[in-house]
């Protein structure tokens, strides 16, 4: 995994682990790629995915010194959300990144 | 009290400015030019309301020296009066992007923060055009419209992170704002209130003393029209 691309997933994960820790959720002690966040076998709910695309913003704006926003038109939908999996979120969040290069 | 104040240059911000100023909150406002408003816990932004990066700027900059915000007073707005037959487009597209997307921006940005600390209070401006109808006011009441239903819906949304969304609708004040306004139009528009006066800036100040008070923790998604509409 590239540098940059290793950072974000740590950064996510970090999150990921507080959330698992404050929800008791044991499925994200330890997340992978395949890892269900949003939708239909989602572990998260709305409230969660919400506070998960600010403390993101943050962290990423912290780390990277890039202020990226986490919308998309597609964020709150079932099906394809970019939320849908920790593979899929980091993708996304890598693609918001290169966007502000 | 950390308190952000839209559109502070002159008129209704600029009273709120100086209201909370006096209050001890200490007061960020913004306006797309310079501020001729000093004081020590006063602090000025230039910035278009409109535009994203310029408020994520500022609201990241108030976070990293505050560490909180507890209030938002989305006040920068534009009127217009005009025919609808007489409206251009690029009139309607301003008018909307300060009134509606500058509410819009600030709103999604500060909660964020505002989420941290699991307390915020926002007061948007609507206007007493909304629920009259007012011909001529075809552009600037229903950008002031949708702002009732986006404080409604920012209400729900927010509501489980201990933010409160609300607005006002003030009455006509006498302000630059409707300079412009024939003096017939103004008085007709008075006469649809119960009490038939011009608004003061003390009704605002009064209005929004009410929205962000701690203990207005169970009061949100309300438009309060003054005057009695």
């Amino acid at each position: 995994m590239e540098d940059k691309k290793q950072k974000v997933y740590e950064i996510l994960i970090g999150i990921l682990k507080e959330f698992a820790e404050e929800k008791e959720l044991d499925i994200l002690e330890n997340p992978e790629m395949s890892t269900n966040l949003y939708g239909s076998e989602g572990n998260l709910d709305s409230l969660a995915l919400v506070r998960l695309a600010v403390e993101l913003e943050e962290a990423i704006s912290d780390e990277f010194d890039k202020d990226i926003t986490i919308v998309d038109d597609r964020a709150m939908s079932q099906k394809r959300s970019p939320f849908k999996t920790v593979g899929s979120l980091i993708d996304y969040l890598m693609l918001l990144l290169e966007e502000e290069e | 009290m950390v308190t952000i104040v839209t559109g502070t240059r002159k008129g209704i911000g600029r009273f709120l400015a100086e209201y909370y100023l006096e209050k001890g909150h200490i007061v960020i406002g913004c306006s797309r030019t310079e501020s001729d408003l000093e004081h020590d816990n006063y602090h000025h932004f230039i910035a278009d309301v409109s535009d994203e990066k310029q408020v994520k700027n500022l609201v990241k900059t108030v976070y990293k020296k505050y560490g909180k915000i507890d209030n938002l007073i989305n006040n920068a707005g534009i009127a217009m009066m005009n025919h609808i037959i007489f409206t251009s487009v690029s009139a309607v597209q301003r008018v909307f992007d300060t009134n509606y997307l500058g509410t819009f921006i600030f709103i999604r940005e500060v909660s964020k923060i505002m989420m941290k600390k699991s307390y915020g209070r926002i007061v948007n401006f609507s206007t007493v055009a909304v629920p009259i109808h007012l011909d001529g006011e075809a552009i600037y009441a229903s950008s002031k419209a949708a702002i009732v239903e986006l404080t409604k819906i920012a209400a729900k949304e927010l509501g489980s992170y201990g933010i409160t969304v609300n607005a006002i609708g003030p009455a006509p004040i006498k302000t630059d704002l409707i300079k412009n306004v024939p003096e017939d139009k103004i008085e007709r528009l008075l006469n649809y209130q119960a009490i038939k006066r011009f608004g003061e800036f003390g009704d605002i100040a009064n209005t929004i003393d009410f929205y962000i008070n701690e203990k207005s923790d169970f009061i949100t998604g309300q438009t309060i029209y003054l005057g009695g509409l």
